[in-house]
């Protein structure tokens, strides 16, 4: 470079030495740095274990349909909620959020690639390593503690299967896996945008990834150490959860739910961007206080560190602590409702498209409430001395991990299918699978508030058959079915549209963000040209500019005349 | 035609929002409210639950129907423009404001209604009151006003709980216990110690109140007061095993006069095993091959 910088003369920017023949079918896959395919992978990768922890699922409620069934034994019954806890948690939300972001963050802010692609690609393969080690223990021991792990419990004397140290290896890659993602994104959030893409002009979406990866830098060292330590008293002599040599099985709590309670704000945030990205958009009207929404989210994360002991109400631990994390829960409580406010003033005064993203991201803010609500409930911590570990919480989680997050993933999935595939799902499908989705998803977590009230705790195999406790279940157990089928018509809907849906173009959806600013699928590069940022919807300027320059008006909302532009 | 539609969707809502607040307590035994009915504490977190769970449905309804009505109302139909606001800063302060006035509402009901959950009460005058003795408040231990509560042991251990109860001296190994089922004079204040010997339980008994966990090297507190006979059912809340789920536990409330015949029997019972054991001691002793 030193002795050419001298010339005048243009001078080639890329050299190349020799042309690599394309890598064709399975060793592309196995071998690509492509921030696209990686993404592909993990999305599907981390749908399949959706799947299984759904039939886990729904073992699980076969086995509640009826008081005292005996189609499951209490082992087996154990083994299955671990393992759909454990598959939910660290194999599908955690890194399907992941999936997402590796494939639209670079192309949401206009790069090329993830700033790290081999790093990127070590990231994926760490995270299937980690699902292949805990399913592979389905073969011998499964573990049966819960996926929360409580000590002693897990320690050797009382569960010495080799599943527990099956799901210690699972936290290791995995959290590994989530590490080296995190610090990529950070790196290509920071470094890689657009001209013109200032913090105030960041997708949404892209702001919530980023605050995703911040908290998994700082929540999985927290988990990875507790695991550590849980190994080396199962097997290696030291007693850190081991009360009667000095340890404390609450040491165990507070790690894992000071790791725990943020793991809920990775999960769910990267589904509150998705959400951001989706009304605008259908709703043809820009975000409703882009700042607020920023802003909360950080507030969320930071305010997630801080939660952790209101999981920890009923253990013996001094008032002053519960009352401090029953105030510290109740703050959350204001960003989140800020969010809310926001997404419902985006839909006011909108011209609203039913599209099955759109129906998805309402189904998605109707449950979520519901899961905003019963968390103040439950962080009242008197009152959680009632619900804590019963079917009230169950179902305040899953309104906000299922209703909540995987309603924003479904409808992330429909809303990016196009741009991944270039081709569309069928409408008529995805509004069928959310019919099922949604009825089904309330029919079976609806009434487990009422079945944890009725003195239920969580975690049992069997039941008395008193009050009305068969009937609810009854109930609770043909909603997840009906759930079930639901998930199956968007996995068909899937499969029929892959090879032959309708074409979709670059921009099918007349979207905000530079994703659909190139071909679908985009090419390797992503894009030949990156335009200049000028707001946080530079595809709605870049439309405009088309307008004027050609006059053909492309399909888009003008503004109102008495509308409160201020931006 | 935007008026009248607004007034009647208006009208639905307020009138659904009513008929909520006044049909739910009816049917709200079973659906909407934990058990109680046993203990004070019990009733009055029920109570708190309530107070709360009705706040969460004015939010419920607000938000919900918000929703409903901007998905029919700003449909996409032909000619309809959407408004292009980016934002509306006095209205996003505002509902900062609001959510946070409601929290601090919910907050103030709790500390308000703490001390009766929390705090044990003192027994009922009379027998029932008789059978209290003076109980220490130790670390994070509650006692009543008085001072005076019938202290029983509670300890887990998979999968059963076993209750050691007070019998007046100072030596703990002769006192008299029981498995799965506390018997307890109706009036009296029970205080718990809540310990475990293997991994972590939970002790609960819905209707006398909260579940406390049982975690090794570590005491928890509870407390209840019956003041009707009767049985109440309970179960192990935390995660403990195979026999998780059966690991289930009883209190049975007798009158003051039923429960000391009831601690009688039962420290006769033990004093009789005990001799009865150290009279196989000595047979042994002269003779190991005898029958013990």
């Amino acid at each position: 470079m030193a002795a050419d910088s001298p010339s005048l003369k243009p001078v080639p920017q890329v050299v190349a030495h020799s042309v690599r023949r394309e890598r064709s079918g399975i060793v592309d896959w196995l071998t690509t740095t492509d921030h696209k395919k990686i993404g592909i992978l993990y999305l599907v990768t981390t749908f399949v274990f959706f799947v299984l922890g759904g039939v886990e699922a729904l073992l699980i409620r076969m086995q509640l349909g009826t008081a005292q069934n005996t189609l499951l034994t209490p082992e087996t019954f154990n083994q299955l909620f671990t393992m759909h806890g454990t598959t939910m948690v660290f194999l599908f939300v955690v890194p399907i959020m992941a999936g997402f972001g590796n494939y639209f963050v670079p192309l949401m802010i206009g790069a090329r690639d993830m700033a790290f692609p081999r790093l990127n690609a070590l990231s994926y393969w760490l995270l299937l390593a980690g699902g292949l080690v805990f399913y592979g223990s389905v073969f011998f021991d499964p573990p049966a503690m819960g996926w929360t792990s409580y000590t002693p419990l897990s320690d050797e004397a009382f569960m010495p299967s080799a599943g527990v140290d099956a799901w210690i290896f699972l936290v290791h890659l995995t959290g590994l896996s989530s590490l080296v993602g995190a610090v990529n994104f950070y790196a290509t959030i920071a470094n890689m945008r657009a001209p013109g893409m200032g913090w105030g002009r960041l997708p949404l979406f892209v702001w919530t990834i980023l605050v995703y990866a911040i908290l998994l830098i700082l929540a999985l060292p927290v988990i990875a150490g507790a695991v550590t330590l849980l190994l080396t008293d199962r097997h290696f002599g030291t007693n850190f959860y081991d009360p009667a040599n000095g340890g404390s099985p609450l040491l165990w709590q507070h790690l894992f739910w000071f790791f725990g309670h943020p793991e809920v704000y990775i999960m769910v945030l990267p589904g509150f961007g998705i959400i951001s990205e989706v009304l605008p958009v259908f709703a043809r009207k820009p975000i409703f206080g882009y700042k607020a929404i920023a802003a909360s989210t950080v507030v969320i994360a930071f305010l997630g560190l801080l939660v952790w002991a209101h999981h920890m109400f009923t253990s013996p631990s001094p008032t002053v602590v519960l009352v401090f994390f029953m105030m510290s829960s109740f703050l959350i409580a204001i960003p989140t409702g800020v969010k809310i406010f926001n997404w419902l003033a985006t839909l006011w005064r909108g011209t609203i498209e039913f599209k099955t993203p759109l129906i998805f991201a309402a189904g998605f803010l109707s449950q979520f409430v519901v899961g905003g609500i019963t968390g103040i409930i439950v962080a009242i911590f008197p009152v959680d001395w009632q619900l804590h570990d019963t079917y009230f919480v169950v179902a305040h989680f899953h309104y906000v991990l299922m209703g909540g997050a995987v309603f924003a993933v479904f409808a992330g999935i429909y809303y990016w299918f196009p741009k991944i595939t270039g081709r569309m799902l069928n409408e008529g499908l995805g509004k069928l699978s959310f019919a099922l989705m949604y009825i089904g998803f309330n029919v079976t977590f609806l009434i487990q508030h009422t079945i944890g009230m009725d003195g239920m705790p969580r975690r049992v195999y069997e039941y008395p058959d008193v009050g009305n406790l068969v009937l609810y279940n009854r109930i609770s157990t043909v909603g997840s079915f009906i759930l079930g089928l639901g998930v199956l018509v968007t996995i068909i809907n899937v499969a029929r549209s892959v090879k032959r849906g309708p074409v979709a173009g670059p921009d099918p959806w007349k979207g905000n963000t530079l994703e659909w600013y190139t071909e679908s699928p985009p090419p390797t590069v992503n894009f030949d040209v990156v335009p200049r940022v000028r707001s946080v919807e530079p595809m709605k300027d870049i439309r405009r500019e088309i307008e004027r320059n050609t006059g053909v008006p492309v399909a888009e909302a003008a503004p109102a005349p008495e509308s409160l532009v201020r931006g | 035609m935007g008026r009248n539609r607004r007034h009647l969707i208006t009208l639905t809502f307020l009138a659904a929002m009513v008929a909520t607040l006044v049909v739910a307590p009816a049917a709200m035994a079973d659906l909407f409210t934990p058990e109680s009915g046993g203990s004070s504490n019990a009733d009055r977190i029920s109570t708190l639950y309530l107070l709360t769970f009705l706040v969460g449905v004015v939010v419920f309804i607000g938000v919900e129907g918000t929703l409903i009505y901007a998905l029919i109302k700003f449909r996409a139909r032909k000619g309809a423009v959407a408004a292009q606001i980016h934002g509306n800063t006095r209205l996003e302060i505002g509902w900062t404001v609001g959510a946070a006035v409601v929290l601090v509402v919910l907050a103030v009901i709790t500390f308000a209604m703490l001390p009766g959950i929390r705090d044990p009460s003192n027994s009922a005058p009379g027998a029932a009151a008789a059978l209290a003795s003076p109980v220490a408040a130790v670390g994070e231990k509650r006692v009543p006003p008085d001072g005076k509560a019938l202290n029983i042991e509670v300890n887990g251990q998979q999968y059963l709980w076993r209750y050691t109860y007070p019998d007046g001296d100072d030596n703990n190994l002769n006192n008299p216990f029981s498995y799965e089922e506390m018997v307890v004079p109706v009036g009296t204040t029970v205080t718990l110690d809540i310990r475990s010997q293997d991994v972590v339980h939970s002790w609960w008994i819905p209707e006398l109140g909260g579940k406390m966990d049982a975690v090794p090297g570590y005491t928890n507190y509870a407390w209840f007061r019956i003041d009707k006979p009767g049985v109440f059912h309970g179960q192990c809340a935390e995660l403990c095993g195979n026999g998780h789920a059966n690991m289930i536990a009883k209190v049975r409330a007798v009158s003051p006069e039923e429960y000391r015949e009831w601690i009688a029997e039962k420290s006769a019972s033990i004093q009789a095993a005990d001799e009865a054991a150290a009279a196989s001691r000595e047979r042994l002793a002269q003779d190991p091959n005898a029958t013990p």
